[in-house]
Parts: C-alpha cells; structure tokens; sequence
C-alpha cells in the first residue's frame, strides 16, 4: 500500500511586480498528487512554468493561493501556509531540491561538501567522507579532484558534485529542475541508476528534465503544463 | 597694601590643626571604609601645610586620629630620619600634643609611606599609609565613571588579563609595588606601593590599616581580620622580592626587606629598609630596652 | 499579500520548541528620529537570521538590544537559556552584564570596538574567560588557543597585538573571543564589510564552518545580500525602523513581496 507524499490543489503562482506595476502569471490551479516511489515527469514548452512549479513547492516561490499538502513522516503540513522554520526543517531532512547548479563555497573540498548533507543529519564525519567519496566516484569524479575545491571546476564537474551532494541522503520527496542540463553521458546514466535506487527506496520524485530519454523507464506519470491565453505566462495544467 | 593687611590675625588653630567639621567628615569617612573594606571612599581633602602627593592623605587621616596620649612613628620608605618623615613626625607631635617614637612597638599609630614595619603589629596599633594612586584599574580603565561601575559589578578581568598579558611577554608578573589585592573576596584595591613584600602583612591582620590618597580624595581601609590576597593565577604562585637570604651590611640583619645601595665599583650593597629595625640590632648587644619584636618574616620565610 | 501576513506567516508546527530568541513590540527613538517602530523577532536554536537594510534602517540598533548594550523605549526581549526567563529588558544592569558576558558573543564590524588593539590576540580572548572566572593560566592559554584555532588563526600569532595584524586576523580574534564562552547566541554586525572581498569570502567560510559544527545560533547583519545568502538561513528585511518582510533566505531574495526588497534584490543582482 503506498501512501501519498504530496497533495497539491489549487496551486497557483504569480508575481507582482512592483516597480513594473505589474503582475505576472505563472500558473493557476494546479492540482496533482504524488504517491511514495512514484516519479512524475513535468513537461510542456519552454516558460510555461516548469521551474517555477516546482520552486513553488520548495516554497522558494511563495504560492499566491492554494495548498501543498506535504505527508511528513512528522505528520501532514501545507507547505504552502507552514511556518518558514518548519519548511527550513523539512528541507533539512525530507525534501530535496536538484538542480544544475552547485552551490559551492570557497575552500571547501569537494568531497566535504558532498558530505556536508550527511554531517548535518548526524553521521560520523568519517563515514559521511567515506559515502561522499563513494557517490563522487559514481557520478564520475576522478580522485584527484575530491580533495579540490568546486569553486575551481569546470561546469559539467560541479555539476556531478552537486549531484552527489543533493542524492546523498534518501529523501521523502525529491524536486528534479533539470539535474541532468549539460550532464556528460555517463553522468547521467549514473543519475539515471541513481534515481531508480531512491525510486525503489520509495522516494517520491517529480521533475523537469532536459533530456527526458534518460529517466522513461522510471516515469509513472506525466505531467502537462502548457500555456493558456491569459496575459504573459499564464498556465494549466493536464494530467 | 602691606602683608599684614592681607592675612589675617593670629589666631589659635583647631586641635589636631584640622577644623572639627574637617575631622568629622574624616571619621565618617573611615567608618564607612572600614565597614566596606577595600572600597574607596570620597572625601574632601582639607588643605594642609603640606603640597598634595606628600603625603596629604596620610596625614589628614592621622590628624584625626591622634589625641595626646597618640605614641606616633612616622616613616618614609621604612626610614624614620628622612626629611620627610621628620617634618610630619614634628608637625603631628607640635599640633596635638602627643608623643613620637621610632619604634614600631611602642607605636599606637604610625604614618607610612610605602613600606609597613617589619615586626608585627597589634590590635592596638593602626597604620597610616600614604596613597598617591588609590585605583587599581587606572591602568586597565582610563576612565574613572567606568572604573567605578567595574568596582560595583565586582569586574576585575581587566586586572587578571593584565597579569597575563605580563606572564605571557615577560614569562612572569611584572607588577612589583601596588600589586593588587582582593580586600574581603569583594573589592580589589591597591596597597599603595608597598612591596609584594609587604602585601601578606595585610591578610588577616591584627592591626587596622587606612590608606589614604590626599591628591585624589580617597579614603579606603583593611580591618583587622580581613583577607587581604593579592590577584594571582591559581597556577602561578604569588612570589615576594627575593630578599630572603639578603644580609644588612650595616647591622648584619638577614631575611627582611632591604634597600639596594650601588656602589663605586658597579656592586651593589644591602642595608636593611626598615631602618628603626636595624638601629635596634645594632644597638640590642648594649642597651636591653631595644628589644625586637616578634616579626612577620623569619630568615626570610613568612613566619605565619 | 499585507506586511503583517508577510511577518507571522503562520505558527510553526513541527518545531515545538520555543525560539532561542524571541523579541516582541521593540520601539525606540532618538529625540524625533524613530529608530524602530514595533520590531519582533525570533531565532529558533542553531539557525542563523539575517538582517538586511541600508543604513539607518534600524538593523544595527535591533542588534545593539540583542546584545543588551542598550534599552528601547518599549518591548520584550526574552532568550531561552535558563528555565527562567524574564523579560531581559526589564531585568538590572548588572544581571544583564552578567547574562551577556556568559550567553552573547558578538562581533563588530570596527576591531577597535571588540578588541584591546595594544593586548596581545590570546589575551583579548582570554579575557572572555576571566569575566566567566576562570582563574588558571595554563588552562587560560589552553582555552583561547582553542577558540582562535578554531576561529582558523594561525596560532603562531596568538601572542600578537590585534594592531599588527591584517583586517581579516582581527575579525578572526574577535570571532574567537566571541565564541570562547560557547555563547548561546552569536551576533555578528557587518562582520566583514571593510575587508578585501577574498578575505571576506575566507572570513565567511570560517563561520559557516563553526556554525554547522556548533550548531551556533546566529544573528548576522549585512548590507551586503551576498553575505546574508551566504550565511543566514532566514532573513528579515528593515527599513525605516520596520520589518517590511521577513521569510526563508532564498524565498525573499528570489521572490521578494514587498516592493522595497525587490528595489534591493534587483538592484543588486
């Protein structure tokens, strides 16, 4: 019996811009669910909110109306309404957000801030370092680079650091914003086996992706999002 | 105009020279310093014959005190004969009536500056000392509203960080005279500059000690039987001047505070500070009244 | 969405423990210049709050109460370190003394403010100890050895004067005075503004590093946005005197609500 991660409804998003005196359209009434282990692929044309969908769940967008209902293992909460310190929590330890983009620090060695995730959940720096050099190795990383510092790297290998970073620790609920952008071919069959694990964990995933051929087996459903002729970019939603 | 009609008649000075109102204020002053030891104590320093920094304070305090059956050594440095000690000794026994000596036994009060006598003082006995600089945080705290909120929060971590600051560019405290003292485990007060020799005769003593600051208006008091300790690391003991095992040339007294006399050939020679000490001893083998007394040290090692 | 929605979105449900820091109503004016006009603030234990707003926003003077240095016209300030917990503001000077030497470290953006210059670096920490009444030397040095090895100083320096060393080293000296007592609350006013932006980046790392080992409860303010997204895990934007919006870092920085804090964030991105 899977149980629900997510319930969203009513979702909707848009932007108002001050200083343009101005509000711009996201999206609108969203409403979908999403089940333990299943993988939900967003799709629809480029600036049609894809991106925006998903950092309004991670409430890096705050919603304008609606609710995302999020089944924590510490009980049910609307993400979309919760407390900003509660959602910082849920951050740390249920939801994670993948992107292409590494957040990196100056002088921090790859493989510590790979590790980084790990440590703050309470394992053993040396095991968290023994795990991180693991998943470096998986996502392609060569040896030499785990003691060096990301800030250094080359874009394609920050971005297998960062992936190594944000699928370290199995998640409740994994938001995917083109994780694989720009990702060499073994990288991202590296990805791709790496999402089946959490999948089969019972990670509950959903995401955009540039190249969508990489993850078909795994994708449960479909997501549509696509442009209604309502100001700038306003959207809907099929399922 | 002549000089006669500027001043003003002769007239007969107060008892003790200071004005009764003068010696009031004095008295309530030392009350209160002795009920709050080691805390200083405001007071308005009278002008008296003498210039402000020699020895003002002490002297005001002893006017008051004194009455005609006061016995009063007065020293300088530990010397009796001193200019110094000589002209307050003479001005204290002119204006009051009372009796001088040279020897700490027989005192009821004596006026010290920077030194307190070797042998024991009694309960009977009161020593005067001289303060030029009552506060201890003026190194540490310029100004002197701060200093006084720092005396009421009990805040001396200025004081020990100075220590530090010495033991860590010098590898040992540097404070010589004036080291800091805890008066009762609550306020810290400079024990004028007395050596760190003299410091431990302040500990639970049987005599009571008044400083006085005459310059800086200040008043502040050891009561008999209060822990007097000076501020140190619990792990670096507190070290008095290594004169221990010093001999007076002059009267072949050894184990007490001495006085560094250089000579012609860059040498150095060792007379005894406390001076009225080694005038007994040299003068003991013939006249029995020159007893010493008990002292605090005893060949050099503190006799407690 | 109102500013006062933007202030208490709602109350946390999951976090059950009470904020480390919690501020209600803080008034305060200098003559007709109104400094802040009804600030509150929370910080739940081992997060890190930003403040941000530019100068005579009020940021510095809400952090000057935080660290008890001054008193507002009105409001409550209570810290959650002691079963008691009584209105910091109202208690005595000297037990205000007493419970910022032992729970508030704070570093200042001027050294000159936050260390001796002339003592020697292990000495300014040292003193931190001396106030909580450590007595022993050995332990003295053992201890802010510690705190500025941990601050990333080179402990060859430790017996050097803050007025030999570099910008950077002396924020790194207050930072291990601060830190020393592992104070329950660390305030850092514009802790790095004034320094070379490399130094400031290695500045930044050393206390993001000491925060996520420490787990040390943080209150930064900034001018610089950079900074705050750099350390602050949520932030409060003031202006004039007032929290005009508040939320998770990355929330306010990339959709800001209030038309001030898209000035600010468009301005400098």
């Amino acid at each position: 019996m899977t149980e629900a991660v997510l319930n969203v409804s009513g979702l909707t998003k848009s932007f108002q811009m001050h200083h343009l005196d101005n509000t711009l359209h996201a999206f609108r009434d969203v409403n979908f669910s999403l089940k333990q282990g299943e993988f939900v692929l967003l799709k629809g044309p480029n600036g049609v909110g894809k991106s925006t969908l998903l950092r309004t769940i991670y409430r890096t967008y705050l919603p304008v109306d609606g609710q995302v209902m999020f089944h924590s293992a510490r009980g049910d909460i609307d993400l979309a309404n919760a407390a900003d310190i509660d959602v910082a929590l849920l951050r740390a330890e249920e939801i994670g957000f993948v992107t292409q983009f590494l957040v990196a620090r100056p002088r921090v060695a790859a493989e510590e801030i790979v590790a980084e995730p790990l440590r703050l959940a309470g394992v053993a720096p040396e095991d968290a370092l023994d795990q991180a050099r693991h998943w470096l190795n998986v996502f392609g990383v060569k040896e030499k680079l785990w003691k060096a510092y990301p800030t250094t790297f080359s874009g394609g290998e920050q971005q297998k650091v960062n992936l190594a970073r944000a699928l370290i620790l199995p998640r409740r609920l994994l938001l995917l914003d083109e994780p694989t952008a720009s990702l060499d071919a073994g990288a991202r069959a590296a990805l791709t086996q790496r999402l089946d694990e959490l999948k089969k964990e019972g990670v509950a995933m959903i995401g955009v992706f540039h190249h969508p051929g990489d993850v078909a087996d795994l994708v449960d459903r479909t997501i549509e999002l696509t442009i209604v002729s309502e100001e700038r970019r306003p959207a809907d939603v099929a399922v | 105009m002549n000089l006669k009609s500027l001043s003003k008649d002769w007239e007969a000075v107060s008892y003790g020279f200071l004005d009764a109102s003068a010696k009031r204020e004095l008295r309530r002053k030392m009350l209160k310093a002795v009920a709050v030891p080691g805390c200083q104590m405001p007071y308005a320093s009278r002008e008296v014959p003498m210039a402000r920094g020699w020895g003002t304070g002490g002297l005001q305090v002893s006017l008051t005190l004194m009455n005609p059956q006061t016995i009063v050594k007065v020293i300088d440095q530990g010397a009796d004969d001193s200019v110094n000690a000589a002209s307050i000794r003479k001005f204290l026994t002119r204006v009051t009536g009372a009796k001088a000596t040279w020897d700490t036994l027989d005192a009821t009060l004596i006026q010290s500056r920077h030194r307190v006598p070797e042998e024991k003082l009694t309960k009977d006995q009161i020593l005067v000392l001289q303060v030029p600089n009552p506060e201890p945080l003026r190194s540490v705290e310029p100004n002197m509203s701060i200093a006084r909120q720092m005396h009421a929060d009990a805040d001396y971590s200025r004081m020990w960080l100075q220590l530090y600051e010495q033991i860590v560019r010098s590898g040992r405290v540097m404070q010589g005279a004036s080291y800091p003292s805890m008066v009762n485990g609550r306020h810290v007060m400079t024990p004028s500059p007395i050596p760190r020799w003299d410091v431990p005769k302040l500990h639970m003593a049987e005599h009571l000690t008044i400083l006085s600051a005459g310059r800086e208006k200040r008043i502040f008091a050891v009561p008999p039987h209060t822990r007097v300790e000076p501020l140190v690391f619990s792990d670096v003991p507190y070290k008095v001047e290594e004169h221990g095992n010093i001999t007076c040339t002059r009267s072949a007294l050894k184990g007490f505070f001495m006085n560094e006399i250089p000579n012609d050939d860059g040498t150095s020679s060792y007379e005894v500070s406390d001076s009225n000490l080694g005038i007994k001893a040299l003068n003991a083998p013939e006249d029995a009244s020159q007893k010493i007394g008990e002292t605090w040290y005893q060949d050099g090692e503190w006799a407690q | 969405m109102s500013v006062d929605m933007k202030l208490e979105r709602s109350a946390p449900q999951f976090i059950t423990h009470e904020p480390l820091l919690h501020m209600t109503n803080i008034s305060k004016r200098y003559g007709d210049v109104v400094a802040l006009d009804h600030v509150g603030a929370k910080v739940y234990p081992g997060e890190v709050l930003g403040i941000v707003g530019e100068s005579g926003s009020g940021k510095s003077t809400l952090l000057r109460m935080m660290n008890l240095q001054e008193l507002p016209d009105q409001g409550t300030y209570h810290l959650d370190i002691e079963t008691e917990k009584p209105n910091l503001f109202d208690m005595d000077r000297y037990a205000r003394l007493q419970l910022r030497s032992r729970h508030i470290g704070i570093v200042y953006q001027n050294p000159h403010q936050g260390l001796l210059m002339k003592h020697t670096s292990s000495g300014n920490v040292a003193e931190r100890l001396l106030i909580a009444g450590e007595r022993s030397f050995a332990n003295l040095r053992a201890k802010a050895s510690d705190a500025l090895d941990a601050s990333e100083f080179p402990l060859e320096r430790m017996d050097a004067p803050p007025i030999e060393l570099s910008g950077g080293m002396q924020q790194r000296v207050q930072l291990a005075k601060a830190i020393a007592l592992e104070p329950a609350l660390l305030l850092l006013d514009e802790p790095t503004t004034g320094l070379d932006v490399s130094v400031q980046a290695l500045v930044l790392d050393t206390l993001k590093r000491l925060q996520q080992d420490r787990k040390i409860t943080m209150v930064i303010v900034s001018h610089d946005l950079g900074v705050i997204r750099t350390m602050a895990d949520r932030v409060m934007v003031m202006r004039r005197g007032q929290v005009v919006e508040q939320g998770l870092v990355d929330q306010v920085f990339q959709d800001p609500q209030h038309a001030y804090t898209q000035q600010l964030v468009h301005a400098k991105l």
